[in-house]
């Protein structure tokens, strides 16, 4: 049984202990986290940004990353949206009963990674166990904070008519990569879920240029329901070219199969970004030399006609209103 | 990318939307019988495409929708019956019913799950001995023969708890009825693609034999439907409607025989109940009398209040193709996807859905 997760371990006492110590300190060791004191203590100065996500994803494996990886990544890129540079990060995992300690292991190395790639340590933590049945696996929730220095204005609501809209590359990797491992649903393909950090691709970006307006990245609800957030915050209107949408063929099948529009399905390691046209083309270059924005493209811009409203040029030319998802995404039946 | 991209060309769409404007002099009615062709004719702008001359109606191709209410009312109450657990489609948990939903038994407590084949209702039968699962069949031909697999596999795998409530329907039986009943009249039917792989072009020939309507099986990208709407325009320019497959990569004349002996091996022809339609005789599959151990109509019974459809809801008549989305009160006011009225709102084939999906910049005012 010394194998896997034990409710003592979350009793607060010795096995508690240890399982900090022998699990989570060896990998994410700093000098705020070592001190193990109930609050972490860290200098800053200026505006900050705070975030916080909590992360349920299910399976808790996926091609591609784990629920470890997009807690780290999804907490950092929610930081960097605001042009903010994250700096610090909390975690609090609730553990099942019964959960295998290697596994454990596993995400906690898989937070290690994903945290030493955005450059973020994280300070303070903390860990439940609950009895089996009542939490699915392993659940984790990140909290983050970050600087954002001084000029930067980077908002959801400040998109202008004329802006060009970004795409940082292919849409729809990460949702149908975790559908093709769901229960009932098991098909094989060479998909992987697009799970990283933006943090340093955006900061390339804020180089060449600071007339950047909008970033967010396209996370549940995909690409649709973030264009429909930025033109209603925005109170503009926003027009897309579907044929400049880029989507892996391995996407493009199994959305065919299930009956889906890729532009509804999440992603967890691209962004849009909304930036002045002046300095578009730069961005787009500066984005493309990164490799999480290999494929990143112009897909539409900005206008005073129809806000509040998303519309797609569809492939074969005409126009048509892209809503935002509303409710679940569920594969067609015939 | 192969056998997607080459049916999306632009160039090419434009090409054969011209050659439909050039050729079509008559106003036509073409009704899509398909809640896939209503989805791809919205998502892709296909009735901007094509000329005013051509008048384009959804119909009752779309299996959640004409489930009638009554039917549903079944599945709900086989849902309460203690150690039951229902299996179903997606889309069905969510459309309203005459008192709740599957949804709502769902958060009462009712053992529900959605799968995404019918043998996974199979396994999850052969895992719970003690319980009785019951799998809800709607669809059309396209569906039913997996079905009959189901039933196959469950008498051959000696899995007794394994159930099927039939709701399966037939599409020939139900256009013949949608045109006798001369409710609105119609020069041509782009013909269902899956519904075609299965029974082949020759069912749909009383259609122009009978009726003089023209009757085009199509696919679901772009350039099958607009290849489907050219040939629809020139047999009804020229007066000589007839019965013909623009969708040659997956409708052979013969049909799939296997997937059809395997739904004559399991069931047999008998009425159905079609919202917004009502009886249709003929046009819905019973499982046979040497398999009924697996149907749920006669392993349950279950007593019903009379079933009602929601007020002021038009899914009848969205149907039936009377009526277009927009004209129903409740359209995009009362009746969103987040709180469907009726299942039109709901199915991923509904008609309801697709003009509230990819409504365009012209017609959204209602939303």
């Amino acid at each position: 049984m010394d194998d896997s997760i034990l409710l003592a371990h979350g009793s607060g006492g010795k096995l508690s202990h240890e399982l900090v110590e022998k699990k989570f300190l060896p990998f994410l060791a700093n000098p705020a986290l070592n001190k193990l004191d109930d609050s972490a203590i860290f200098e800053a100065s200026g505006r900050l940004a705070l975030t916080t996500d909590s992360y349920v994803v299910n399976p808790i494996f996926f091609p591609g990353g784990d629920i470890g990886k997009l807690a780290v990544c999804g907490t950092v890129n929610d930081l960097t949206m605001n042009g903010a540079r994250p700096l610090y990060l909390s975690l609090s995992a609730i553990i099942e009963e019964g959960f295998l300690l290697s596994e454990l292991e596993q995400i906690v190395r898989s937070i290690k990674k994903a945290a030493e790639e955005a450059e973020v340590s994280i300070i303070a933590g903390d860990t439940k166990v609950v009895n089996k049945g009542q939490a699915d696996k392993l659940f984790i929730t990140t909290s983050g904070v970050g600087i954002i220095s001084p000029g930067v204005d980077i908002s959801g609501a400040n998109a202008r008519a004329g802006d060009k809209v970004l795409l940082s590359g292919t849409i729809g990797d990460h949702g149908i990569a975790i559908m093709s491992q769901r229960e009932g649903l098991r098909f094989s393909m060479a998909l992987e879920s697009d799970c990283a950090p933006l943090n340093k691709l955006v900061s390339q970006m804020m180089e060449v240029s600071s007339r950047i307006h909008c970033l967010r990245d396209p996370t549940r609800g995909g690409l649709a329901t973030t264009l429909n957030e930025l033109a209603w915050q925005s109170k503009v209107g926003i027009t897309v070219e579907e044929a400049k949408i880029p989507v892996k063929d391995e996407v493009k099948a199994a959305c065919e199969l299930l009956g889906l529009d890729p532009i509804y399905v999440a992603n967890e390691g691209k962004l849009v970004a909304v930036v002045d046209p002046a300095d578009a083309d730069k961005i787009l270059a500066r984005m493309r030399k990164n490799s999480y924005g290999r494929h990143a493209t112009i897909i539409g811009e900005v206008t005073n006609e129809h806000p509040g409203k998303v519309v797609m040029k569809t492939k074969l030319g005409p126009s048509r209103i892209v809503d935002m998802l509303s409710g679940e995404l569920l594969p067609r039946i015939c | 990318m192969k056998f997607i991209d080459e049916y999306q060309d632009n160039k090419l769409a434009r090409g054969l939307a011209y050659k439909i404007a050039q050729r079509s002099t008559k106003t036509i009615r073409l009704m899509e019988f398909c809640g896939g062709h209503t989805h791809a004719i919205l998502r892709y702008g296909i009735r901007q495409l094509v000329p005013k001359t051509v008048e384009m109606r959804s119909g009752p191709g779309c299996p959640v929708c004409v489930t009638a209410t009554a039917d549903l009312d079944k599945a709900i109450a086989l849902a309460y019956l203690p150690d039951v657990i229902i299996t179903t489609f997606g889309d069905m948990i969510r459309v309203p019913s005459s008192y709740s939903s599957l949804q709502q038994a769902k958060a009462e407590g009712a053992d529900i799950r959605i799968v995404y084949s019918t043998i996974d209702a199979v396994e999850i039968a052969k895992a719970n001995p003690g319980k009785s699962v019951i799998f809800i069949g709607i669809g059309f031909e396209t569906t039913a023969p997996t079905i009959a697999a189901s039933i196959l596999k469950a008498q051959q795998d000696k899995i007794e708890n394994f159930h099927v409530l039939s709701l399966n329907k037939l599409t020939p039986p139900v256009m013949k009825a949608l045109l006798d009943s001369g409710e609105i009249k119609l020069d041509g039917i782009i013909g269902p693609g899956h519904v075609s792989v299965i029974i082949g072009p020759h069912p749909y020939e009383f259609i122009p034999r009978d009726y003089g309507v023209a009757c085009v099986i199509s696919g679901f990208e772009p350039l099958d439907i607009l290849l489907c709407i050219d040939k629809l325009v020139e047999q009804i320019e020229k007066g000589e409607p007839k019965v013909e497959i623009a969708y040659p990569r997956g409708v052979k004349p013969e049909g799939n025989r296997k997937a059809r002996q395997l739904m004559g091996k399991v069931f047999e022809i008998g009425e159905a109940n079609w919202r917004g339609i009502g009886i249709v005789p003929q046009s819905g599959l019973k499982v046979r009398g040497k398999y009924e151990r697996f149907d749920a109509d006669k392993a349950f019974s279950v007593s019903l209040k009379p079933p009602r459809e929601p007020e002021g809801c038009r899914c009848g008549d969205v149907i039936r193709g009377a009526a277009m989305p927009p004209e129903c009160k409740l359209f995009g006011k009362v009746c969103t996807p987040e709180s469907p009225v009726g299942p039109c709102m709901v199915s991923s084939e509904g008609a309801c859905a697709a003009y509230y999906q990819y409504g365009t910049p012209e017609n959204s005012q209602g939303f």
